[in-house]
């Protein structure tokens, strides 16, 4: 009896958290289909309800800074950002795993370091660099210094993996005349698949959600990314914001990263317990 | 690799000796960004905010650190035995995937007055005169900033704790409750120390996350009102890039690479010895 008691009371507690952390949320989703005249007493005022569409279609295609544009612009920048690392990244970190340098354990520190070190630390020389390539408002700079500030912690991930991976079966192909790469395309490739799969997911939420690099890089109205359009929509006045369009627009902003983890849940979590545990 | 990150951050340093002229001046800037208020504005304390980016960054982590860690790790205990736990963790966690402007934005939203559920419910409990844009006044501003920064954060060490937690072989506890320990002597002299690799990664993680807090105060408060909840990312993005004072900004970012490099050492050591 006091065992089903305890046990009933931690599941209301729990419940209790989880609704207590989603009411914020709840608040921009109420706010995101409401007229916003409808919820200036808070989104829990039900005495009028009118539910529409029809700040997520004034934002999508809001008449300055359509986040329609916002969206392709930050899936240009973030695709290959996730890509061209991934591919990078998994061959070096075989080499690391499989491979013994003399001065491995020092790149190790430094690499651990340099993940750690916020973009503001880089930010003016890569920002004068850019200036004197012409690469200013031009997705170009986004794409090669997202590669390369997401190479660090790839490249530490996909070694812990490879070193876990048993060499026996690599060894076996050896002895059959298959080359390094072969060996590596045909048989670590594919069942390393997994582990893609988390860096993959990680690195393009990583990308997807940067605010910093975008508003270093990209300066023009058109070219500008999803997330710093959340900058300039639901403005009514220097004070004053629209929540309703506002919230709308955070959604569509917030609905990409959410849908891949909820959808890749399990990747995202491996990725990132093995990438801070095991690190 | 070393072109992106390597070579700026040393090039970052450098320019941070520079005058705006492009001459050597040692440690004129630093003198120069370290006695401005805008990073240490500690004169005539105990006083509200602004109280300068470097303190305001300190307050964070004294605040933030100890509350998401240890809020972490209770919900990873107790959601340990609940059904559908997953889902309330993916709840929790929502805020981790959520990008930072976005938090930024629900947290502003959550505490402005008559439209945020914060004085909602402040009004509820009939705390009706307290309600008030919390991010609009310097007395209150960085402290909502900074619960709110707690809500988004605490998923993170949930998750690890959670990880950890699965890996603790149940017959230690079992064991422990013949010998006669109590809940608390387990969670001390089990639970506890088992889980010390992840809390030294949980810790360094979030105070790095702490030192890098941007996009929150950007959106949220803009580092007002008058400075009140500045940070040191902000203020670098400010020099930089809104008064195009590329040696300041370059000591605010130097000031960061060392205080990163300070609490990363730790956890590199740590992963070294084991």
């Amino acid at each position: 009896m006091n065992m089903k008691k305890k046990t009933i009371i931690i599941h209301v507690i729990a419940w209790f958290i989880a609704l207590f952390w989603i009411l914020p949320f709840m608040g921009i989703f109420m706010a995101s289909i409401r007229p916003y005249s409808e919820i200036i007493h808070g989104w829990w005022d039900f005495s009028r309800f009118n539910p529409t569409f029809s700040n997520f279609m004034i934002s999508w295609s809001h008449r300055d800074f359509p986040l329609s544009r916002g969206v392709i612009n930050s899936l240009i920048v973030a695709v290959p950002s996730t890509f061209i690392p991934l591919f990078v990244g998994a061959l070096a970190g075989y080499s690391f795993a499989r491979f013994s340098f003399p001065i491995k354990n020092y790149i190790f520190l430094t690499v651990v370091l340099l993940m750690a070190l916020p973009q503001q630390s880089v930010a003016i020389p890569l920002f004068q660099m850019m200036m004197t390539f012409g690469l200013i408002d031009n997705f170009l700079s986004l794409i090669l210094v997202h590669s390369a500030w997401g190479l660090p912690w790839i490249i530490l991930f996909m070694r812990n993996f490879f070193s876990a991976l048993p060499v026996e079966i690599e060894e076996a192909a050896r002895v059959d005349g298959a080359s390094y790469f072969k060996i590596f395309y045909k048989i670590v490739l594919p069942i390393s698949l997994p582990a893609l799969a988390s860096v993959i997911v990680l690195q393009f939420m990583w990308v997807w959600n940067d605010l910093f690099l975008a508003l270093i890089f990209i300066y023009s109205d058109p070219m500008k990314l999803a997330t710093q359009r959340l900058l300039y929509i639901g403005r009514t006045g220097p004070f004053h914001l629209d929540w309703s369009i506002l919230s709308a627009a955070s959604i569509i902003v917030m609905a990409f990263p959410v849908l891949i983890f909820i959808l890749l849940q399990k990747y995202y979590i491996k990725g990132m317990v093995g990438w801070t545990i095991k690190g | 690799m070393i072109i992106f990150v390597v070579f700026p951050i040393l090039n970052t340093i450098y320019i941070s000796f520079l005058s705006p002229e492009g001459g050597f001046i040692g440690l004129e800037n630093y003198a120069m960004v370290i006695g401005s208020k805008k990073i240490f504005n500690l004169e005539g304390l105990p006083k509200n905010p602004p109280l300068g980016a470097f303190v305001h960054n300190m307050i964070w982590i004294l605040i933030h650190l100890p509350l998401s860690i240890i809020s972490g790790l209770i919900f990873a205990i107790i959601l340990k035995d609940v059904k559908g736990s997953s889902i309330v963790k993916t709840l929790v966690f929502l805020g981790m995937v959520t990008p930072m402007v976005v938090g930024g934005l629900i947290i502003r939203y959550t505490f402005e007055k008559d439209v945020g559920i914060v004085n909602g419910l402040l009004s509820l409990i009939g705390l009706g005169d307290l309600t008030k844009s919390w991010t609009a006044y310097p007395d209150t501003a960085l402290f909502a900033l900074i619960f709110g920064s707690v809500w988004l954060w605490t998923g993170f060490s949930m998750i690890l704790y959670s990880a950890g937690l699965a890996t603790i072989p149940k017959d230690y506890y079992e064991a422990a409750k013949i010998d006669g320990a109590g809940p608390f002597k387990m969670f001390f002299r089990i639970t506890l120390p088992l889980l010390r690799s992840i809390t030294v990664t949980v810790v360094t993680m979030t105070i790095l996350y702490e030192l890098k807090i941007f996009d929150i105060v950007l959106v949220a408060t803009y580092g007002g009102p008058g400075e009140a909840s500045s940070v040191l990312a902000f203020q670098m993005w400010l020099y930089a890039f809104r008064y195009f004072q590329f040696n300041k900004a370059a000591v605010v970012a130097s000031l960061l690479t060392i205080l990163t490099t300070i609490v990363t050492i730790p956890m590199i050591k740590f992963m070294v010895k084991r």
